[in-house]
């Protein structure tokens, strides 16, 4: 099988996909354009079809690399970027051990950071785009990496996964930004990625010490509530995917971050009731 | 880049080797060696080898996943053994966790997935219950054939899975499937199972120990065991060459490879002479020169010079151990499907074979 390669350096973490085609690895030279390219990879991800026959009828992209799903479902052909960014976040919350893996977003200002997590459609992955429009530093939207030493948090500006109605919100907020194909009918609904700002990219090796941490739900009236350290502490195990496999060090890093951010949990209905929220809390708390 | 794992079968025999690779050379390693789950292995090996920056962190992420593999294999194996607190017969822990449990060298960085242990088959009913009532394992398979075909031809029972660690337990009475040619002698291998933690010398069971890991609590002395030095090596070549398709090869071999290496260590010698009596041996004998050939030929094993040069059909089995490319693909499919074919073959004679065939295709059609 010829293999269309493709190289990307997301945060610290090293990406090589292989793709049995060319017009995936086309989008994400697009896409992906502006990031650096690393010589060694950490991990490899393969997209290729399922079967001979899924190659030519109904062409389906399965989702492949060094660390899989037993049970990962294809995805049809013209969802290969979405089988791409999924492989490459499949890999990291399956086989990074360098530091503690939350699944969260995050925002930086002031050499400090904003770290957001909730369930798929808190609106996390929204708020952070948003943000990342209005002063704040865009960190990620997936993973926020916490350092097992300084505690730091350091970014993974992957590409921002909008999803279903922050599709149109932020395509009439970021009027100058790069999108890629817009994709309907994925297993979560319609998803278009947008290309992080610029500043994301170029101070991606940068970390910012966690000052602040947000539980947001979306369509819900707008309320604040305080979370206490037993509750964010069980929380925030199940937001990370690689707490168990840390042992001690992960433990360590956990209670630290429990113990020195403060926590709220926040409702919101639209985005720019919790973009006044945050800053709210920001300007109180941080 | 390398065509086939020969790449990492070197790198694995010779740290040393790996000095030479390029960027894509290491990328493909370490695709290689995470495909064959060989990846914790490699990065014991590679400890004190000079290795470019973004390599050293790799790997140092793989030895942290493989001290929490091991973690959790013996607490694992605890919990097994404090359900099993009432069973009087051995409780012989099999591969990774005996491997680990017993501070072996094919321990070290070892993938390990399920729990295997072995127990005397007349009191399997008994293990079983107490494992399901104490130890809070349940019954993965529902399906009325697939539970009986476990317990009529099988050398274990169907697996267990335990309802909130969601982890698999193996419970073997014997080595092979009862249904396989070769039947190893189990009450045997249970008769010269030895005790955790195992004498640093077999033939001076007084000396000091020089044990690296503490044991969990629950292994009591006289009740958790591995299975003899010499049978703990016939069943890696059973499981390898006598039974499946040779997936994971590379790692069972490498299993193998320490084993015998230690293990003539720990006998100062003697190992290889004695190994025809083991009682694990019975019909298994080929399979075991078979594996220390192959073993002596990629790994470089030490081996007595008559089960050096390899026979013809050990090429086949090279082909097959090393079908793997850069990419971390399986490559040579139908080197692949041979041995796939050959893995029933071993398991049941055609007859068998046909009836369990029919078996699965009707359940298949009362599912639709």
């Amino acid at each position: 099988m010829p293999v269309h390669e493709f190289r990307v350096q997301v945060g610290p973490a090293a990406f090589r996909i292989g793709s049995r085609w060319k017009q995936p690895v086309e989008q994400l030279m697009l896409l992906y354009g502006d990031y650096p390219k690393p010589d060694i990879a950490d991990f490899t991800v393969r997209l290729d079809a399922p079967s001979l026959l899924r190659r030519i009828v109904r062409r389906q992209v399965a989702i492949d690399g060094d660390y899989m799903l037993p049970d990962a479902v294809p995805l049809p052909f013209d969802q290969a970027l979405l089988a791409a960014e999924m492989g490459m976040n499949l890999q990291m919350a399956l086989g990074w051990r360098r530091h503690l893996l939350l699944h969260a977003s995050a925002v930086e200002r002031d050499g400090r950071a904003l770290i957001m997590t909730g369930l798929s459609g808190s609106g996390k992955s929204t708020l952070s785009a948003m943000l990342g429009l209005r002063g704040w530093r865009f960190m990620g939207d997936e993973f926020v990496l916490l350092d097992l030493v300084s505690g730091a948090a350091v970014p993974f500006p992957r590409l921002i996964s909008l999803k279903n109605e922050a599709i149109g919100a932020m395509q009439a907020t970021a009027l100058d930004g790069t999108f890629g194909p817009l994709m309907q009918g994925t297993p979560k609904g319609n998803i278009r990625h947008l290309v992080p700002p610029a500043d994301a990219i170029a101070r991606m090796a940068e970390p910012a010490q966690p000052a602040l941490l947000l539980f947001p739900r979306f369509g819900y009236p707008g309320a604040v509530r305080e979370v206490a350290p037993g509750e964010n502490f069980m929380r925030m195990t199940q937001a990370s995917t690689n707490y168990v496999a840390m042992g001690e060090a992960g433990f360590t890093a956990m209670t630290r971050f429990i113990k020195s951010v403060p926590a709220r949990a926040i409702d919101y209905q639209d985005g720019d009731e919790a973009v006044a929220l945050v800053e709210k809390l920001w300007d109180r708390l941080a | 880049m390398s065509s086939d794992a020969m790449l990492l079968v070197a790198a694995l025999r010779d740290p040393s080797s790996t000095r030479v690779l390029d960027d894509n050379g290491w990328t493909a390693l370490i695709a290689m060696a995470r495909a064959e789950q060989l990846i914790g292995t490699l990065a014991h090996r590679l400890e004190y080898e000079p290795v470019p920056a973004k390599v050293a962190e790799i790997l140092a992420d793989a030895r942290i996943n493989s001290d929490y593999q091991r973690r959790s294999a013996l607490w694992e194996a605890d919990c097994a053994a404090r359900a099993l607190a009432e069973y009087p017969g051995k409780v012989v822990l099999l591969k990774g966790t005996a491997y680990v449990a017993a501070g072996l060298k094919a321990g070290e960085g070892r993938h390990i997935g399920d729990l295997d242990i072995m127990v005397a088959r007349q009191d399997l009913p008994r293990v079983e219950a107490w494992l399901l009532e104490k130890g809070g394992w349940e019954w993965v398979k529902e399906d009325a054939y697939d539970d009986a075909y476990y317990r009529d031809h099988m050398h274990e029972l169907p697996p267990l899975i335990h309802k909130e660690r969601d982890r698999m337990i193996d419970v073997h009475h014997t080595i092979l499937p009862l249904t396989a040619g070769p039947t190893p002698d189990a009450a045997g291998m249970l008769d010269c199972a030895v005790a955790l933690p195992i004498p640093e010398q077999f033939e001076h069971p007084d000396d000091s120990l020089d044990y690296r890991y503490p044991l969990p609590t629950s292994f009591q002395p006289g009740k958790t065991y591995i299975l003899s030095p010499h049978d703990i090596l016939c069943h890696c070549a059973a499981h390898m060459i006598a039974d499946g398709d040779l997936t994971g090869g590379l790692r069972n071999l490498w299993d193998f490879h320490c084993i015998a290496n230690e293990m003539q260590n720990r006998t100062s010698g003697k190992y290889w002479h004695d190994i025809y009596a083991a009682p694990g041996c019975r019909h298994l004998y080929a399979s075991v020169m078979r594996a220390a050939r192959l073993s002596h030929h990629l790994y470089g094993t030490h081996v007595y010079p008559r089960q050096q040069r390899l026979v013809f059909t050990d090429h086949f089995f090279i082909t097959r151990l090393t079908a793997r490319d850069g990419w971390g693909r399986p490559t040579r499919k139908f080197v692949r499907l041979i041995f796939y074919i050959r893995s029933h073959w071993l398991r049941m004679p055609p007859l068998m074979l046909a009836r369990h065939l029919f078996a699965k295709w009707r359940t298949a059609k009362e599912k639709k």
